[in-house]
């Protein structure tokens, strides 16, 4: 997120928000955000309600075996529909900006 | 000839300081994932963690005895093993909404507690990127 956060420039430009979600609740979202300089929301899903509802629970893998998120991407159009998703094999391997504003390109071009 | 055989057993220091070191370079990524060509794949925890590692292992075949390499090694082997294991230990999320497919409606609250709805973050905006990410506890 921190990629997102050096690019968000770019992303503004273009009119599209950017949001993380996690199981963190709004304190520690607080707290992070001004600590690593986000200036996008850290949106709280504490019971992991969304984050089921997105099939990208990862069962067992935070805190005492607590419930977390999966890293994952989703690129959503203003119709709401999905237009571009990432979901990693690897946890250390995450999208990059440049993969979404790419994304968001071809959806432009192809539109037109 | 009872002073011949010493049976006090030697704290090896430098074995198990490298060994720490190595552990340290494995845990230290959320530091060096602040650099930007480290977040996608650690290099340089790999690098720090593999280097210690050799030196140990090296340290090991030195003052070990023959027979207990196997286990030395093994120990290492399924250090490297479980790291990469870890790594792949993601679901498949093959309920995840699809390219064409309407994304679920949801609201959350931002850090102020206050509720975000995704129809709030699309009106007004081309479009949103949605992050779901581990969480920092």
């Amino acid at each position: 997120m921190r990629s997102f956060q050096q690019r968000r420039s770019d992303f503004d430009a273009r009119g599209i928000r950017i949001v993380g979600i996690s199981v963190d609740p709004p304190e520690i979202n607080r707290r992070q955000s001004q600590k690593l300089g986000y200036s996008f929301p850290l949106l709280s899903d504490p019971k992991a309600e969304v984050i089921r509802r997105y099939d990208v629970l990862h069962p067992g893998a935070g805190p005492k075996g607590a419930d977390i998120a999966r890293p994952a991407e989703f690129l959503i159009d203003s119709s709401g529909m999905v237009r571009w998703v990432n979901l990693t094999e690897n946890i250390a391997v995450r999208a990059r900006p440049e993969q979404v504003l790419d994304a968001f390109n071809q959806i432009g071009s192809a539109g037109q | 000839m009872a002073d011949k055989i010493d049976m006090t057993r030697k704290w090896n220091w430098p074995i198990w300081a490298g060994f720490l070191v190595a552990v340290g370079g494995l845990v230290s990524y959320t530091f060096f994932a602040r650099f930007p060509i480290t977040p996608d794949f650690p290099w340089a925890n790999l690098l720090l963690f593999s280097t210690l590692l050799a030196v140990r292992n090296f340290i090991a075949v030195r003052s070990s005895a023959r027979s207990s390499l196997r286990s030395r090694f093994f120990f290492s082997r399924f250090l490297v093993t479980k790291f990469f294991y870890v790594l792949h230990q993601v679901p498949l999320s093959s309920q995840a909404p699809r390219v064409g497919e309407k994304a679920p409606e949801f609201t959350l609250v931002d850090p102020n507690g206050k509720p975000v709805a995704l129809a709030d973050l699309l009106s007004g905006s081309k479009a949103v990127v949605l992050i779901f990410y581990r969480g920092f506890w």
